[in-house]
Order: structure tokens, then sequence, then C-alpha cells
């Protein structure tokens, strides 16, 4: 039986955004919300760390080949918030606040058909130096 | 001697140039170009000259040098729209070069005693920054 370890692969992707609750009237928005909810939007480098747990492949010594997870994560995140309005540009976040804890939900949601139900999958997302949020909880 | 301030805004912009048609600004500017915005944290560090005062052991109270900062910066850009909610970039292409000297005629007339503006020192991401001497 091979040894159980974790990889993480790192990525990163400017994004504007906006905080808003489209039920609340705009005071209720604001008082909430604060310099988060401003209409022009605003923006954040966020940076991504995916974490893939599981049992390493004793013929390659791979958990998993980790271009193989770096291309699916272009393709399924990557190219979706890169450089977009993460409110008007992304369809997952039409009815969904694209807070840092929804993005990372809709993240792992993207991801986790697609690595190996083998592996357990977690997503930190940082969207200030300051600020970041981890999927699932421990 | 250099004393360096470092603070940061959140903010939304685009690359366009809106004398080019479409398709002429995606070519240039790629994905810069969306037309939704797209953001970043920016990190601002700004460099004053001086030298330290023998009462206090100062260059400049750096508080002072925040505050000022603030005012005169980082409350215009901080979750702002750069090519819609900012007065000194209407007109420019929201570029971190004319950001960058935007911030410095910002800062110039409301130095404090004794300091003068050295440098400004303008991160859009870890990868690409400019900097600033007032050339």
């Amino acid at each position: 039986m091979g040894e159980i370890i974790s990889v993480f692969r790192e990525e990163h992707f400017n994004a504007a955004h906006r905080l808003n609750n489209p039920s609340w009237s705009d005071s209720k928005n604001k008082e909430v919300f604060g310099k988060c909810n401003l209409p022009n939007y605003h923006g954040h480098n966020y940076i991504l760390i995916i974490k893939v747990t599981g049992e390493i492949d004793e013929n390659t010594g791979y958990l998993i080949d980790m271009k193989i997870l770096s291309d699916i994560i272009k393709e399924q995140i990557l190219d979706r918030f890169d450089h977009k309005n993460l409110n008007e540009d992304v369809p997952e976040f039409k009815a969904l606040n694209p807070t840092a804890e929804n993005i990372a939900i809709v993240v792992y949601k993207l991801l986790r058909p697609l690595i190996s139900e083998l592996f357990s999958l977690q997503i930190r997302l940082y969207e200030t130096p300051r600020n970041f949020v981890e999927y699932p909880a421990k | 001697m250099y004393l360096t301030r470092r603070e940061h805004f959140n903010a939304a912009h685009k690359l366009y140039n809106p004398d080019w048609s479409r398709e002429q600004n995606d070519v240039v500017f790629g994905k810069c170009a969306n037309e939704n915005w797209h953001g970043h944290n920016f990190e601002l560090f700004v460099t004053v000259k001086g030298s330290p005062s023998a009462e206090t052991g100062f260059v400049v109270d750096a508080k002072l040098l925040s505050k000022i900062i603030n005012t005169y910066v980082i409350e215009l850009l901080d979750h702002q729209n750069l090519n819609m909610d900012v007065d000194f970039m209407k007109g420019k292409i929201c570029s971190i070069e004319n950001l960058v000297y935007g911030i410095w005629n910002q800062l110039l007339p409301n130095m404090p005693a004794g300091v003068s503006l050295y440098k400004i020192q303008l991160v859009e991401t870890p990868r690409i920054f400019v900097e600033y001497f007032g050339e």
C-alpha cells in the first residue's frame, strides 16, 4: 500500500466583482457590505490553492500528475474566472453573491467530478493576503 | 535616507483605447480589455527622502505619511472602478504606468515638511509592477 500524502497546486486569477443581495434595499446592502457593494465593481488578485489527498501510485511515485491537475484547473476555473467580472461574466454567480466563500464552493463543485473519487479535495482561496477561505472545512 | 510606506487598494479596471476598434483592443490588450472589467489587489509603496530628526529619530512620522497617502490616493481608488470612478484617470488608458503618474501628482503637493517624494512603486500582480521617480 502506498503512503498517504497531500499535494497542492497554486494558481491565480484576477477578477472584478461586487457584493450585493438583490432582495435587499440599497441602504441595507450598503450597510452590510460597505465598500464591497460599490456599484462599478472592484477587484482582486485571487490566489487558488487546490489540495488533493490520497495514496501515492507506486508505479509513478505520483499522487496525481500535476500537469493534468493544472490543465483541469485552467479549463474549469481560470478560463471561466480570469480577467472576468464574476457577477456579469460567470453564469454560476448570476444568482449567487460572489463572496470568497461562494467562489470556493463553486470551484469545488466544478473540480470534484473531474478528480478521482479515490482522492479527497480541498480548496483554499485567498481574496486578499489577509482574507482566505477553505472548503470543505476540516 | 529613504523611508517607504506600503499601502494597498482593491480595484476594477480594463485596458481599452476608445479610439480603436473592439478587435484591435482585443489584439493588443488581450484579456485585459474585457469590457465588463477585471480587477486586482494593487500594492503601493511610497518612498520619501529625508534625514532623521534629532528629536524623534524619524525621517517622517509614518502614521502621518499613511494618512496623506490614504487621503489623496487610497480613498479615491480603493474598491473603485479605476476607469469610471477616478477623476485623475478620466481620458487616460488605465494602465499602471498612467496610474502611477496620476498617484505621483496627487502626492507631490501634499508631502509633509522635511521630506521629498522620491519614488512610487505600484504593484499590479506579483509579476508586474512599475516604479516612478518623478522624471
